[in-house]
């Protein structure tokens, strides 16, 4: 893995490929490439001599949504204490040491898989991903559909469920869902039709779901099933 | 109007026979459901298995899978209905002429199946076309699609021709067409034909 990143390094110039290491047992590493390089990267890949990757077998996205992160940050402050003093109570300033936790939210992004093989060479396989910058209005990726034609229909099917917009493809149209969709069903913030059969007696998130259901349909805020005497 | 079964027979014994306009017409139509050749999901093969020489669904007189919905009296909805989908099993189903039949076969056409909680499934096509016969199963086999086609023509034995319970062709006030679904931004639209399937209201 290292050698085809020095090896993309060394014949693309300015490329920023970057190692992304699999910590579990399968340590099945990825090569993390730059949208801006990522089709003359690729193009390389395919035709090197040595490397030779001319069968692309997977395309897959991956949502990741917004995350908060909580922190825990020592801050120092200045506080106010009443303390006793030989001429009675006297207002004093003392610094004092607070731990605090602090939430900042790390933006999410849409990312793009790719999974090439070797049928010359015998080897593989080696995954590439690209990542966008944002999930709302910048998911612009380009498109490998140029240098493997295999990646036609499963970046379509990756801009349909996921909402990546993927320049240069030849054909860049919803594949599963009606063109008339508005949503990416597989991205984790989606909202399913709410056509749900509920079971008699539902538990957990199918509770909640159903409460949500039934306030919406009588107009009433949810009551708890436990309080209503059900 | 009913004849009694024992003077029936007693006359077929002399060599008479007796029946009926509504026996001789339901016996008619019974005995001749040519099914539609259209299949969605694994079910067809199924119902493949049920036409050829083991099964051979052509012992009841359904001997011919009609290639065009003219033709065609029963539309066997054999796998997963994908909201995609949906609208043009609704459409074939208005190009069927009467009288027509529908079985929907196996866990996916009657409900949903495992598909039920997802985005992209129909959760049953009984949600815009009139169900004769529902079968369950994953996939039903093909002695559960006999079953299902016997008991649709003792459905059909069963039709009066005139007066409350007759079918819908000899009924002029009754809805001949179905409202077609649209492909509309988040689901289809309407999500159910409200005539067809009243939503369900759940007990608690």
């Amino acid at each position: 893995m290292e050698e085809i990143k020095a090896a993309i390094e060394a014949a693309v110039p300015g490329a920023q490929v970057e190692f992304v290491p699999n910590p579990s047992v399968s340590a099945q590493h990825s090569l993390r490439l730059s949208p801006e390089s990522a089709v003359a990267v690729a193009t390389f890949l395919r035709d090197d001599s040595e490397l030779a990757f001319d069968f692309l077998s997977n395309v897959s996205g991956v949502d990741w949504p917004d995350k908060e992160i909580a922190e825990k940050v020592k801050v120092t402050r200045q506080v106010v204490k009443t303390v006793d003093g030989p001429e009675g109570k006297v207002d004093q300033t003392v610094d004092e040491t607070v731990e605090e936790t602090r939430k900042r939210v790390e933006p999410g992004l849409l990312e793009a898989v790719y999974h090439l093989y070797s049928v010359a060479k015998k080897h593989g396989p080696l995954v590439i991903r690209m990542r966008t910058t944002n999930r709302s209005d910048k998911t612009q990726l380009p498109s490998l559909t140029p240098v493997w034609r295999a990646a036609e229909f499963q970046e379509r099917e990756v801009f349909d469920l996921y909402g990546i917009i993927f320049t240069a493809h030849p054909d860049l149209r919803r594949i599963l869902m009606w063109p008339e969709f508005k949503d990416h069903p597989m991205r984790k913030d989606y909202i399913d039709p709410d056509d749900f059969e509920y079971e008699p007696t539902p538990h957990d998130e199918v509770l909640k779901r159903a409460q949500a259901h039934r306030a919406a349909a009588q107009g009433t805020p949810p009551v708890e099933e436990g309080a209503a005497g059900a | 109007m009913a004849v009694d079964q024992n003077l029936k027979i007693e006359l077929g014994k002399q060599g008479i026979f007796v029946t009926t306009i509504e026996e001789l017409y339901n016996w008619g139509r019974r005995s001749s459901v040519w099914p539609m050749q259209f299949g969605l999901a694994c079910c067809a093969i199924e119902m493949i298995a049920t036409t050829m020489a083991r099964y051979d669904l052509a012992r009841f007189g359904a001997e011919v899978f009609r290639p065009s919905p003219r033709q065609a009296d029963l539309m066997i909805v054999s796998g997963t209905v994908t909201k995609k989908m949906a609208p043009q099993v609704v459409r074939l189903y208005n190009q069927m002429a009467e009288p027509r039949y529908v079985i929907a076969m196996g866990a996916c056409a009657i409900s949903g199946g495992p598909f039920k909680q997802g985005y992209n499934v129909l959760k049953g096509i009984d949600r815009y076309i009139p169900v004769d016969v529902h079968i369950p199963g994953c996939p039903p086999r093909p002695e559960a699609l006999i079953q299902a086609f016997m008991t649709l023509q003792k459905k059909i034995d069963g039709q009066p021709l005139t007066g409350e319970g007759r079918p819908r062709f000899l009924d002029a006030d009754a809805q001949g067409e179905f409202p077609v679904p649209e492909q509309g931004e988040h689901d289809l639209e309407p999500t159910s034909n409200k005539g067809v399937w009243p939503v369900p209201i759940t007990i608690r």
